[in-house]
């Protein structure tokens, strides 16, 4: 039902049941908000986007109260505006003001919502809070002097990851963010993700920076630096340098790391394919030995980490393969070193996610100490590398990757979504089958929906049956599918909704749509380029037909598999 | 383990409307919440330790660390702050080289600042156990350490 409320002494059309927000939003008024997240029940708690409404004594928040037929609403009178600057200057009044050395200078939203709001001087002198660093954990540092206390990475944490790994904790004015017991991340359940990351507001929580490390090792001339890039980094760093993609974007980025120093450059996405040659080998071996063990695709780490926390019963059931990015660096690692020095070598991975840096330090990914991935950077960190170093990407010539790993299939970039993994296998599955290309597009309905998502699906007279969990919310309703007897030949688990797209590494997306948006350019690359499947990649046959097999390291595969136990941390 | 157990026992497994009860009786058993305690605490009602921890941290009078054998409540009230109880609070403080709410490593006192007890006649006022001790001015604080050290040495 749509109703008419005043605001500003004009009339707009306003639907029942809908906030002020959304009202005023839709008829181009703009209101601050800063612990609002699109998606999630409003809580009213920072007050930045309260109106006057007439007839109320109080200032109304209009990211929670609802519209009314009667109401008549001041958006931006002087009363409306002074609360909205005194809350910006109580924020202040604590903070450390070191906005020169901040993570986030020039994108934080509190440095935006004070020049908004026109703050030019301090009047309001709080006590600072005593600076605190936790550096503890490989992917995430939490610095506690800078947080504002907006609650968003509590409800993230708590309602989208579920792994519930940070609260706040004491009261008033001794309140802050941290895990149980007030111990550092690294004794707590925190799975790396990241999507704490991409809804603080301010640098009070960010990844851990490996920039200085590549910096210093690219200015040695005794070591061969080698860096690889995720299939979706190309796309996500135009969306973070701001300049649009194309399809020639992949090889200019080739040559914008060899300009930084750079001797090879690899896909990862290479890796993935392998990984995806791999997994359906698994499959089908599987399901010819008629087991019913499902296999759970273990190329997520959040997700793995995640399973050796809280579910280490199930831990049977995940594949042994290692991620794409330890795949690749494992052959990167055999392959480059000539004299047979490994240390001589260091490797960098480009990835749209934090988790990645956990897992390149895991045990297994490392031979006689030295690890297969040295230096792990999510594409926030690669773009500052590039503007550090002054390349202008749009203005050089493309290049192409170093072999043997220059190609990847569309596939690969596939697995970038959630459920892409899954459709990557079943794909290949066909294409061993003998398939036609109307039965990939039944394989396409996998693509969206709910967290949970299952589906029975025919190739060449057998049935498979799989399951995605897109988001970890959807993990509970996998726990009940299994513990209520269902059987599925494959599941994927993905630990940010939306998969990589929304990687705790990307630029923010700030909404379930924009993640979409990602999504789509995904499937439209997957539809337009011309080698889909692994199968039909040159890098793949080139690895199994020459290198894998001249390789000693590398002819078993045994180094592309890892292990899994059960983490003991404070649940 | 056995106690918290049995504190487990009087309560419904996963009702979170059970918590601060359970918090309490667990304090007033042992003293205060360990870590060991929060997790099995975390078990039974199915929550997460982070909210546990997050809530208990909420109030004051839940300790995270175990009591001295001697405990000392100070009054934080008006009237013994009017009287001089922050200097007497400091004479505690550098006395035992501790904050309020922390223990000795010696585990022998603790201290913690407390609202008002009722004495504000009698102001500063300090409680330990049983005992109340009323007028306490900042150069009593040695002489009274010293009297508890011998209780606490007793314990």
């Amino acid at each position: 039902m749509q109703f008419t409320i005043e605001v500003n002494n004009k009339s707009i059309k306003a639907e029942k049941g809908e906030t002020i927000l959304s009202a005023l939003n839709r008829n181009g008024i703009i209101i601050p908000t800063l612990c609002r997240m699109q998606e999630f029940t409003p809580t009213g708690a920072c007050r930045m986007c309260v109106v006057e409404v007439e007839g109320r004594d109080r200032l109304v928040t209009a990211c929670s109260a609802l519209v009314e037929e009667w109401m008549k609403i001041q958006t931006h009178s002087p009363r409306v505006i002074r609360a909205r600057k005194t809350i910006v200057e109580l924020l202040l009044s604590n903070h450390p003001d070191d906005c020169l050395y901040c993570d986030r200078n020039l994108d934080c939203e509190l440095q935006k919502l004070s020049d908004q709001m026109q703050v030019r001087e301090r009047r309001i002198h709080g006590s600072k809070i005593k600076p605190r660093r936790d550096q503890s954990s490989p992917s995430i540092v939490r610095e506690l002097s800078k947080c504002i206390l907006c609650g968003r990475c509590i409800r993230v944490c708590e309602e989208v990851v579920t792994a519930t790994s940070i609260d706040f904790i004491n009261r008033g004015r001794a309140t802050h963010v941290g895990p149980a017991m007030d111990r550092d991340f690294n004794f707590s359940s925190c799975i790396h993700c990241g999507q704490c990351v991409l809804v603080c507001p301010t640098g009070a929580l960010h990844e851990k920076h490996y920039l200085s490390e590549v910096q210093e090792q690219l200015s040695k001339n005794d070591v061969t630096r080698v860096i690889q890039y995720s299939p979706l980094v190309p796309y996500a760093l135009a969306e973070e340098l701001g300049v649009k993609y194309h399809r020639d974007f992949d090889r200019l980025l080739n040559a914008a790391l060899r300009k930084a120093g750079f001797e090879k450059v690899f896909l990862s996405g290479a890796g993935t394919d392998i990984l995806i040659t791999e997994l359906t080998d698994e499959v089908l071996s599987v399901k010819r030995a008629k087991t019913n063990k499902p296999l759970i695709i273990s190329a997520c780490p959040a997700w793995v980490k995640y399973c050796e926390q809280f579910f280490p019963d199930i831990l049977p059931m995940l594949s042994t393969l290692k991620t794409p990015q330890q795949i690749t660096g494992a052959i990167i690692k055999s392959v480059v070193p000539a004299g047979g020095d490994k240390s001589r070598v260091y490797t960098v991975s480009v990835t749209p996610c934090t988790a990645m840096k956990f897992e390149a330090r895991r045990d297994s990914m490392t031979r006689k100490g030295i690890s297969d991935i040295d230096t792990v950077l999510t594409v926030r960190e690669l773009a500052r590398l590039i503007i550090l170093y002054g390349i202008d990407i749009t203005n050089i010539d493309p290049e192409p990757a170093d072999e043997p790993m220059s190609l990847r299939s569309s596939s690969a970039l596939l697995a970038e979504t959630a459920g892409g993994m899954t459709e990557a296998v079943l794909r290949s599955i066909l294409n061993r089958a003998g398939g036609k290309e109307n039965d990939k597009q039944a394989i396409k309905k996998l693509r969206a929906g709910s967290p949970f998502r299952e589906a029975t699906l025919a190739i060449g007279g057998i049935d498979y049956s799989v399951a995605i969990v897109d988001g970890l919310k959807g993990v509970e309703k996998l726990m009940q599918m299994l513990g209520s007897g269902a059987s599925y030949d494959l599941i994927e688990v993905m630990a940010c909704p939306g998969g990589c797209v929304n990687g705790g590494g990307m630029v923010p997306a700030g909404s379930r749509e924009a993640v979409r948006q990602r999504s789509r350019f995904v499937f439209q690359s997957d539809e337009q380029e011309a080698v889909r499947g692994p199968e039909h990649s040159a890098s793949v046959a080139e690895l199994n037909d020459k290198v894998f097999k001249q390789c000693e390291e590398l002819s078993d595969k045994k180094l592309f598999h890892t292990h899994f136990a059960k983490r003991d941390v404070l649940l | 383990m056995k106690k918290i157990e049995d504190i487990l026992g009087h309560y419904r497994a996963g009702s979170h409307e059970s918590l601060i009860p359970i918090l309490q009786d667990i304090q007033a058993e042992e003293g205060y919440l360990s870590e060991n305690a929060i997790v099995q605490i975390g078990r039974f009602l199915e929550m997460s330790t982070t909210k546990i921890y997050g809530l208990a941290t909420f109030y004051d009078r839940f300790r995270f660390i175990p009591c001295g054998k001697v405990h000392l409540r100070i009054c934080d009230g008006t009237t013994c702050f009017i009287n001089g109880s922050e200097a007497v609070i400091n004479a505690i403080r550098e006395n035992l080289g501790i904050e309020p709410g922390q223990t000795t490593r010696d585990g022998k006192f603790s201290y913690e600042l407390t609202s008002c007890m009722g004495g504000c006649n009698e102001g500063p006022v300090i409680n330990v156990g049983d005992n109340y001790h009323n007028h306490v001015k900042p150069e009593d604080i040695p002489e009274l350490i010293t009297k508890l050290k011998v209780l606490a040495d007793l314990k």
